[in-house]
């Protein structure tokens, strides 16, 4: 378990010069930037930043990208909790409790709970990625389609069984979603799908257009309706005190930080993915937790539950990433290509080839993660001082943030007809009380569970017992049915108790 | 003697026309867009282009690379055909360019785009999992032939050049296997370093990393002849220990595929001849030689006409290949 220690402190000796921390520092601020700009985000921020680093020794450009992403994934969490718009999918649980939060004036408290989560999760999956990293990768290579549909189940059941309420309305909210993360092309078939002959939508329903449009758009007419007449600022305590309380009060939620922290783990490695890591945590909270029936009307536990979630993954996530060639976000798949122009060949063997740059690269997420909550942290009055401002002036200026972040998706003037679609339709579906969550987990797992699904059926040759052939997707998939059958239960049980 | 020296003024004045032409140069700065998603096979070779016009000055403009993979890179495609004539846009791509609207239905047809340069030929081989009980791809097929569709095979997408040449394989060695479609060529080296399928047609570039570490095994290379000698790999095979698929009874020649790049239709003679020169100059650099032999691609310059003439012989041998498959899109 130790056999490690040597080689990280070896790693810190690469990582921590005054050259490298300068990049941390650069790498945080701009990731930041990027993160608060929803759209751009830290896949396309990092995609510009890239042909700086080609002149660059790798670890230092791969110590200057990833703390852009970590910054991004800092600055996501921000518009999140202000303005109900998620900068990253893997924010968008983190809008469930934070933007109730801003709303009722506490934008400090909220901000400083999610950067210590954050601050927190991160740490957590990069202690974890320093012990297990031998062994982890060993236990990634077992997912085969078979475990990879499995685990995607779960994060659905998680999530939706234990959300409230009508489940009805949830079905149609999941299904809506399926359907659109069936648009264009199809892997097990090679086809086009549910294109109706627009070539437009050849390419598929992109992720963040659907986020920025049911988030951002249809929570800004939901703002304008309720307010009419009385545009007032939300006024929020500003003084770095507020911040230091809201900090000193993190260790009362021990429990949802280690559950969510061991989720995000899990599904950093397996690999499902930050996003999915968020919803499942947020959903097994608020069955679990004590504090669970509150969940969704602006408390802290709600928010720590998804951020620490989010960063444990997303660390996590760099193991795969590094032995297996596996990436488990858009950012990640961004960083793979640019190993490759590095001249480094991510694979089983890297760890054993190029000691300095995996273990550079692993110190660095301590470094750099303490500069992102550091920086973070003294942001907070700023950012929060942001909803003082009157809505009239905010308003206009988010639809216009909304837009160009449509618009930098896919340089693509669909993509904001797009998102106005999708505007009107996250704002009926809120006046309806339909729930938008379902929709957006089906958005980002739908297309990778059909096709794991797909796939297990022909190496299973149609046999759907191909799922407990093994005790390992046995056990996941089995524990996920339970999941979805557990409403049932409970409306029965309650019904039996009654008639008794 | 009037009437010549009049032709000859004519022809003085055309001259710096003409030489005004072929010295176009881009005005704004240039997108290579990328049909496929950041990360791959084609991002890198788009990417490295980038770095080396960067790094040699080739073009006084600066470079955007954009990354428009959706729909298999259909797309980029799209995005650059419906951008007619406009000379600071060029996609990077593959034989998807004209094998795509084969099979699937996309918005452009393979000749509304200007080919204008292929730069390397990536090789394909037959990988297999580790402790696999075959040692050879002959033994490989002489198992395959006794369960027909039991082997699993692994590709990138359906209907693309991994399926492609595993319906080759097929009907050259007359066997029949199971071939199972991922997202990439990466995850299918995945699945093969876990075991859980037997085989896949993996790039060079896509599958090294496995081999290094055990995780996998180059049966032979679909090429006329062996690749070219380099550093050992592992401990004991380079890439010119590999047999060619052709030595060991799978009769298939060679089976490779372009990086290659296009214009949108309708662009002027100065434009492409501008963009073919500095493809040319970029093709000669040591970074392109390095990052050919990092990959274990052929590198192989095509101008613009040995292309367009390449692109129709493929796309004809593709569309027959396609309508025995029953792949053809109405």
């Amino acid at each position: 378990m130790f056999e490690n220690l040597p080689l990280l402190m070896n790693g810190f000796a690469i990582a921590v010069s005054p050259y490298n921390i300068m990049l941390m520092i650069v790498g945080v601020f701009l990731g930041i930037l990027v993160g608060v700009l929803p759209g751009l985000g830290a896949p396309n921020g990092v995609t510009l930043l890239m042909p700086l680093t080609f002149g660059m020794n790798p670890v230092s450009a791969i110590i200057l990208l990833t703390s852009m992403y970590w910054g991004a994934l800092y600055g996501g969490s921000t518009t999140s909790i202000l303005f109900n718009i998620p900068g990253e999918p893997s924010s968008v649980a983190t809008t469930f409790d934070g933007y109730p939060m801003a709303k009722a004036g506490r934008a400090t408290e909220a901000l400083t709970t999610a950067f210590m989560s954050s601050g927190f999760g991160a740490l957590f999956g990069v202690v974890m990625v320093t012990i297990l990293s031998s062994w982890a990768t060993g236990f990634a290579l077992k997912f085969s389609p078979v475990e990879y549909f499995s685990v995607f189940m779960l994060a659905f059941g998680s999530f939706v069984a234990f959300g409230g309420g009508s489940p009805i309305k949830t079905v149609v909210s999941l299904g809506l979603g399926l359907a659109w993360a069936g648009i264009g092309m199809d892997t097990v078939s090679g086809s086009m799908r549910l294109t109706y002959g627009f070539t437009e939508l050849s390419r598929g329903i992109n992720l963040l257009v659907v986020v920025i449009g049911l988030y951002g758009i249809a929570e800004l007419c939901q703002t304008m309706q309720e307010s009419v007449g009385s545009m007032e600022p939300v006024a929020s305590k500003l003084s770095p005190r507020e911040v230091f309380r809201a900090a000193l009060a993190m260790p009362r939620y021990w429990i949802a930080l280690l559950r969510s922290a061991c989720i995000g783990l899990w599904m950093g490695i397996t690999p499902g993915g930050p996003t999915a890591a968020t919803f499942m945590s947020y959903g097994v909270g608020r069955r679990f937790s004590k504090a669970g029936a509150r969940f969704g009307t602006g408390h802290p536990e709600g928010l720590v539950s998804s951020e620490v979630a989010d960063q444990a993954a997303g660390s996590a996530a760099m193991l795969p990433m590094l032995a297996l060639g596996l990436p488990s976000s858009a950012t990640a798949a961004v960083l793979l290509g640019g190993l490759m122009i590095w001249g480094v060949t991510p694979g089983p063997t890297l760890f054993a080839e190029r000691p300095d740059f995996v273990w550079g690269l692993i110190a660095s997420m301590y470094v750099s993660n303490l500069v992102c909550v550091i920086m973070a942290l003294t942001t907070v009055p700023l950012f929060a001082a942001v909803l003082r401002v009157p809505f009239s002036i905010t308003g206009p200026l988010i639809v216009i943030v909304c837009l160009v972040g449509a618009w930098t998706v896919g340089s693509n003037m669909t993509d904001i007809w797009m998102v106005l679609a999708f505007g009107a339709i996250g704002y009926f579906m809120s006046r309806l009380h339909y729930p938008v969550a379902p929709l957006v987990l089906a958005m980002v797992l739908g297309d990778r569970t059909e096709d794991a699904f797909r796939q297990s059926m022909i190496l299973a040759k149609g046999s759907i017992w191909v799922f407990w052939s093994n005790p390992l997707a046995g056990t996941i998939i089995t524990v996920a049915l339970l999941c979805f059958a557990l409403p049932g239960f409970t409306a029965l049980w309650r019904l039996a108790s009654r008639r008794r | 003697m009037r009437k010549i020296i009049a032709v000859l003024i004519f022809a003085a004045m055309l001259l710096p026309i003409a030489a005004i032409a072929a010295d176009w140069q881009p005005a704004r700065p240039v997108e290579f867009v990328v049909a496929s998603g950041a990360g791959g096979g084609t991002d890198i070779f788009a990417r490295t282009v980038q770095s080396i016009v960067l790094k040699h000055k080739l073009m006084a403009q600066p470079i955007v690379v954009l990354n428009k993979g959706g729909g298999s890179g259909a797309e980029g495609f799209v995005y650059v055909k419906s951008a007619t004539a406009d000379p600071h846009k060029l996609v990077f791509g593959t034989n998807n360019e004209w094998m795509l609207p084969l099979v699937a239905k996309v918005g452009w047809k393979y000749d509304e785009l200007t080919p204008v340069a292929a730069m390397a030929f990536d090789e394909f081989l037959l990988w297999t999992r580790p402790n696999a009980p075959w040692k050879s791809a002959s033994e490989y097929v002489a198992d395959a032939k006794k369960r027909p569709g039991d082997m699993r095979m692994g590709g990138s997408q359906s209907k693309d050049t991994d399926e492609v040449l595993t319906r080759m394989i097929e009907k050259a060695s007359g066997i029949k296997v199971m071939y199972v479609p991922f997202k990439s060529g990466g995850e299918a080296a995945v699945q093969l370093a876990g075991g859980h399928i037997d085989s896949n047609t993996n790039n060079p570039a896509e599958n090294i990393g496995q081999w290094k570490g055990g995780q996998g095994t180059p049966l032979c290379v679909f090429s006329k002849t062996r690749l070219p000698a380099g550093p050992k790999v592992t401990a004991t095979m380079g890439w010119s220990d590999i047999p060619t698929c052709k030595e060991q009874g799978i009769p298939i020649e060679e089976y490779k595929m372009p990086r290659d790049v296009f214009l949108p239709g309708g662009v002027a003679e100065g434009v492409l001849a501008f963009y073919a020169q500095m493809f040319k100059k970029v093709s000669e650099t040591p970074e392109w030689a390095e990052y050919i032999a990092k990959t274990s691609q052929s590198s192989q310059y095509m101008a613009p006409a040995d292309l367009k003439a390449f692109i129709k012989a493929d796309e004809e041998r593709g569309r027959k290949l396609f309508e025995e498959q029953g792949w053809l899109v109405k």
